[in-house]
């Protein structure tokens, strides 16, 4: 019946997204329901200046609570973490977020790469990796170290994409498990839900 | 290139930097500490056994080292509503007990938020009753910061950012250009003295009305931030100010209740308790 064979060992879900990525974010926040049974970290592109707006603007349609972690916070499931402005995002052996205020990594900070290879160290095959719409390839490396340490990989369809580039990148570059439209994200995200009844 | 590095190498690295040079980087956050030493690795083209040896048998090599390990990336004023907070509140609440006034910058990397301070303290006629003591780990950043000369092409982004904290004039009124780069006038230095001092080893050594060390903790595990808040504690006088980066939290550190907040979004603390 399922196309996922999903389980409910998974211990958390990434999400890197670029341009023409917050029409697909803000519909998967608000088709997830509240209680959603793992943490999602997002790492999304956005301006370093403007600290304030984007959670807010994300949060309008979300059922889920989101937060900008500070420093050292702990990860907590059934909220969705955004990587705050003009810092990369990491989580740490302990459960915990770290900030960092390190070099632009793919001329971006936050980095999706740095999001996603500190997850795939700490959640190795208890994690899955999203990848959305985006104009550059950040985030390609970070899906390749999820898929080497076993976790799960989806990109949004390249071709429902507003600008396909890092999903393409991604796709090059890794194996990807599942390469899915929006609305098919969604209804993987609530498959995956339905697992931890 | 090595992309991952085990727990047991960066052990390897702490333990031998501890017993060769007695620098302490076991409370560090690990995710950050692993990525400097994969860039070092990388950019120095060695590998963990050529970086221990290096370590080992090369007294200098520390020095480089601590640069690459070092986070010294950062802008003139960055986060423009700290320093308008600071311009419009906390200087003027220092003032209203004292003339005179001593700052440190713990962390002081390249030392831009050091030539914003000066900026905005002789913009507001201040400069003269003001002391500084910027300090760092890294002696070689310290050498780039002592110099105030930096990259022009960093300087569209100060520039933007000091408009943004609305300052009097233009950037380009307090430097000169030479070889694409952009070179401060040294005057706005004269009230600073730049130390090498490592938070975690060393001691608190002075005592300051406002210490700021932004960005600088993000480093370090919990453990050590609650030591480190001890030893900022220790470095203030009663009311004293303590101002660290916006997205960084004290609310675990034991010595949290010795501070008030002063303003939550730009994470400005005071000390109201010794």
């Amino acid at each position: 019946m399922s196309r996922y064979n999903l389980h409910n060992s998974y211990k958390a879900i990434v999400i890197g997204g670029s341009a023409g990525s917050f029409q697909g974010i803000i519909k998967i926040l608000s088709q997830v329901s509240a209680g959603f049974p793992l943490p999602i970290i997002m790492a999304l592109h956005r301006l370093k200046h403007v600290r304030h707006g984007f959670v807010e603007a994300l949060s309008i349609k979300s059922n889920i609570k989101i937060v900008e972690p500070e420093d050292k916070e702990s990860i907590r499931k059934g909220i969705a973490y955004l990587a705050p402005a003009n810092y990369h995002l990491s989580v740490e052996l302990g459960n915990y977020f770290s900030l960092s205020t390190e070099e632009m990594v793919n001329n971006s900070r936050p980095a999706i790469d740095i999001t996603l290879s500190s997850s795939a160290y700490l959640y190795r095959n208890k994690l899955i990796g999203i990848l959305l719409s985006g104009a550059n390839r950040d985030g390609a490396v970070g899906m390749k170290q999820i898929k080497d340490k076993g976790g799960l990989t989806i990109v949004q369809d390249p071709a429902e994409c507003m600008i396909d580039t890092m999903p393409k990148a991604a796709l090059s570059l890794t194996t990807i498990d599942h390469t899915l439209s929006i609305d098919n994200i969604v209804a993987f995200l609530k498959e995956l839900q339905q697992h931890y009844k | 290139m090595i992309t991952e590095l085990d727990i047991a190498d960066l052990k390897k690295i702490t333990e031998l930097i501890l017993q060769r040079h007695g620098y302490d980087f076991r409370d560090y956050a690990m995710s950050s500490f692993k990525r400097r030493v994969l860039r070092i690795l990388e950019l120095g083209g060695l590998t963990i056994d050529t970086l221990l040896k290096q370590l080992s048998d090369q007294p200098d090599y520390i020095n480089d080292f601590l640069d690459g390990l070092t986070v010294n990336v950062t802008e003139m004023f960055r986060d423009p509503g700290f320093w308008r907070l600071l311009r419009e509140e906390i200087i003027p609440g220092i003032l209203l007990n004292n003339k005179q006034f001593k700052i440190w910058h713990a962390g002081c990397s390249s030392g831009e938020e050091v030539i914003s301070m000066n900026i905005m303290l002789k913009e507001m006629g201040l400069m003269n009753d003001v002391t500084i003591i910027a300090t760092d780990l890294d002696t070689v950043i310290l050498d780039k910061a002592k110099s105030a000369t930096y990259p022009l092409k960093n300087m569209e982004v100060n520039e933007k950012n000091y408009i943004r904290f609305q300052g009097k004039y233009s950037l380009k009124n307090y430097y000169r250009e030479e070889n694409g780069r952009a070179i401060f006038n040294p005057e706005l230095l004269k009230n600073v003295s730049f130390r090498r001092h490592d938070l975690v080893t060393g001691d608190a050594f002075n005592k300051f009305d406002l210490i700021l060390c932004r960005n600088v903790m993000i480093y370090f595990n919990q453990a050590l931030q609650n030591q480190v808040l001890k030893k900022f504690h220790n470095s203030l006088f009663k009311y004293g100010y303590l101002a660290i980066g916006t997205k960084e939290s004290l609310i675990w550190c034991e010595y949290v209740n010795r501070f008030i907040v002063v303003n939550q979004e730009e994470k400005v603390y005071k000390k109201i308790k010794d």
